[in-house]
């Protein structure tokens, strides 16, 4: 066991990926010579050198394009979007081609790329540094996305992507990256992909979240049991593919649900959670399904942010809601 | 110098003044007025950069992106601007911001997180700063391509850096432009750096300027510590612009002396001796002692700027930091011309939360960077 924080794990299980494998490759921006803006990637260059360890020209479709192929030479690349919001320009080469190359050529080519990028707010960056629009990637067909939330899920979550014969995005929440520290197992941990986790067991309600929603989630519950309410809380770890039977095997415990989401309100993931409980486990609500979402416009500068993101008081009242309705 | 005779596979740099501020060829025709004014904004330039460091460090400023080692690149293209003309920023341009008219204190409170710190201000076209690298290149060739359509006679100057000329954007822009034939100017402050990455492992160019060659237009390279050279240079290619709708690419070269932003730590990629090596090619320094010989710059005058430029900076820190707090519905309120109904009633659960807040977070202070 070792303490590590979300950073700390994501280059342990690189760090063993790189040494065990030798296709693993990494590139992006700044990812070499300065280890990382975030320095996940510290000390790689130094061990593997420049062959496997490239800092990249300054181009998000140029670094998921090259990935594309390379992996399907046969290279494992882990590229870098060096924020979640500059990965817009890779978006074609994402949805276009790394998702669909096994199905156009029938099965006989593959995609085996991660694709790394710390997302979400909360951390008082300038503007496009705290997008969170994981249900575009999300409603891409063909693209796997898992957001860890603790040290050691990011650590198993991140081997399991490198392993994965297709395309992960592998979105890392910057506000949780040094937040708190936690015992990771040394050496091999895998996490499986498209497994939710129950964090907290309760009876009376369930929150469905990921990310840096997950501790506030948490927290919510904690004032909750307060007022003598249970709450159930589930973190989804991967959004795609969904684990529906975790979150359902709950609501149909709780009888209620409440999506915490930290992304813009329209279309995020939260409405295909809650349209598929409405689907299937309608008789098993004792009350509407709600969410608690940011709202509708462009993460603000940092005067604002903290209005922009679900707090610990809106979900509060919202499990109040839930609970009187 | 003629920008179409200019050699596009290997363009020579082009310098009115040489490294140690002497005068290579004829003198330059400008106004004794404008030279002045164009050392003063970029000493103020320097002056409020170095404050915003400060502010930053005490933890009274976010994080941004120093201009240190640019003026002369940026004062000597933005002096070499009409009003009327376009101003089409990347994010590190707070000597072009200055000088076109954005006061300080907008500046200051930009980077404080305050968006009221973007409003334009009234007679000059700027644009607002524009965070995703090269993103901005293509708005300057619709801007060239409106200016075309409206009769010409104005011209746009989009800035950027190197790293932004290996996005797609920023070949599509150019190749628009060569195409389309307008009246655009892209001007690349080549630093050197992108971050960690040098300009070496970011093209296999040799210069920036000859790319303009592939989209059959001409590139410029210029010494962009030497303010003259690059008012020289710009100014003839927004002539070029507003007269025969043409575009022109110029490549500055310069340098970034300080970190990429305040979140970054030079020191991890790049030598003591590089940057010693650039200080001593202060373009602020070289261009002082042009001013000395001519008479120009005193003593006297550089104490009078200084307690200016002291002044102003004051008065622009006091402004930024007693703006009154943001109202809820500001986040909201510029989304559309007419707000949905659905937003408004998201503004309405926000401004409602915020009244009836009973639980307060602990806030957790992150380590860690936001380039
Ligand atoms: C599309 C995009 N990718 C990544 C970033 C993160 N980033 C900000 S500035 C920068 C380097 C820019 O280099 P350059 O264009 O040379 O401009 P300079 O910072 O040197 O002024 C990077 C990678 C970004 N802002 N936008
Ligand atoms: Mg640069």
């Amino acid at each position: 066991m070792s303490e590590m924080n979300i950073v700390d794990a994501v280059n342990d299980a690189l760090h063993l990926e790189m040494e065990k494998d030798e296709d693993v490759m990494i590139l992006g921006e700044d990812v070499g010579e300065n280890e990382g803006v975030f320095r996940v990637t510290e000390g790689l260059l130094e061990k593997f050198g420049e062959e496997r360890v490239r800092d990249t020209p300054l181009a998000e479709s140029g670094i998921v394009g090259v990935s594309i192929g390379l992996g399907l030479y046969g290279m494992k690349p882990v590229a870098e979007i060096q924020f979640m919001g500059f990965m817009w320009p890779a978006l074609d080469q994402l949805s276009s081609h790394a998702s669909r190359y096994r199905n156009r050529s029938q099965g006989q080519l593959n995609v085996p790329m991660v694709l790394r990028a710390p997302y979400g707010g909360g951390v008082k960056a300038l503007e496009h540094h705290s997008e969170s629009f994981e249900s575009v990637l999300a409603h891409i067909p063909g693209l796997k996305v898992v957001i860890p939330s603790t040290p050691k899920d990011a650590k198993g979550l991140m081997i399991s992507s490198i392993r994965d014969p297709d395309p992960v995005v592998f979105l890392e929440p910057k506000k949780l990256y040094r937040a708190f520290k936690q015992d990771v197992p040394d050496g091999e941990l895998v996490e499986e992909i498209g497994e939710a986790r129950v964090v907290k067991e309760g009876e009376d309600i369930t929150l469905v979240g990921w990310g840096a929603m997950v501790p506030k989630m948490v927290k919510a519950a904690d004032h909750a049991a307060k007022e003598n309410i249970s709450v159930e809380v589930v973190d989804l770890r991967t959004i795609y593919p969904y684990d529906e039977e975790t979150v359902h095997d709950s609501i149909r415990k709780t009888g209620r649900l409440l999506v915490v989401q930290e992304a813009h309100r329209t279309g995020g993931f939260a409405s295909e959670i809650i349209a598929r409980a409405a689907d299937k486990e309608l008789l098993s609500l004792k009350a509407p399904p709600k969410r608690s979402t940011g709202f509708d416009v462009p993460f603000p500068l940092y005067k604002m942010e903290d209005w922009a993101i679900p707090d610990v008081d809106r979900i509060v009242k919202k499990i109040r809601r839930l609970i009187e309705w | 110098m003629d920008l179409e005779e200019h050699e596009p596979s290997s363009p020579k740099m082009h310098q009115v003044l040489d490294e140690e501020g002497e005068l290579i060829g004829e003198e330059p025709d400008i106004e004794d007025d404008t030279l002045k004014d164009m050392y003063w904004w970029m000493f103020y330039a320097r002056k409020a950069d170095e404050k915003a460091l400060k502010l930053q460090r005490q933890g009274r400023m976010g994080t941004f992106a120093p201009i240190k080692g640019q003026e002369a690149a940026q004062v000597g293209a933005s002096t070499a601007m009409k009003d009327d003309d376009w101003f089409v920023p990347a994010f590190r341009e707070l000597g072009a911001y200055l000088q076109r008219d954005v006061a300080l204190e907008q500046n200051y409170k930009y980077f404080m997180g305050d968006a009221r710190g973007n409003e334009i201000p009234g007679d000059v076209n700027n644009l607002p700063i524009a965070v995703p690298v090269s993103t901005q290149i293509p708005h300057a060739v619709g801007l060239a391509w409106g200016i075309k359509r409206d009769g010409g006679g104005k011209a746009v100057l989009t800035v950027f850096g190197d790293g932004a000329t290996s996005e797609g954007d920023f070949h599509e822009g150019l190749n628009f432009a060569g195409v389309l034939n307008v009246p655009a100017v892209f001007f690349c402050q080549n630093n050197q750096w992108a971050i960690s990455v040098p300009f070496e492992k970011q093209t296999n160019s040799e210069t920036i300027a000859q790319k303009a060659h592939a989209y059959g237009f001409p590139g410029v390279f210029v010494d962009g510590n030497d303010v003259l050279a690059v008012h020289e240079v710009t100014k003839k290619a927004l002539q070029r612009a507003r007269e025969e709708e043409v575009p022109t690419l110029i490549e500055a070269l310069t340098y970034r002396l300080s970190m990429h932003t305040t979140a970054d730590d030079p020191t991890r990629y790049r030598s003591e001796e590089e940057l010693k090596e650039w200080e001593e090619k202060d373009p602020i320094k070289r261009f002082r002692i042009y001013l000395e010989k001519k008479g120009i710059w005193t003593e006297d005058w550089q104490q009078e700027l200084e307690k200016k430029a002291e002044d102003k900076i004051k008065e622009a820190v006091d402004a930024a930091e007693n703006i009154e707090d943001p109202d809820p519905e500001e986040m909201f309120k510029y989304m559309f011309e007419v707000l949905p109904e659905d937003l408004k009633s998201q503004m309405e659960y926000l401004k409602r939360s915020l009244r009836e807040k009973e639980i307060e977070e602990e806030k957790v202070e992150i380590e860690g960077g936001f380039p």
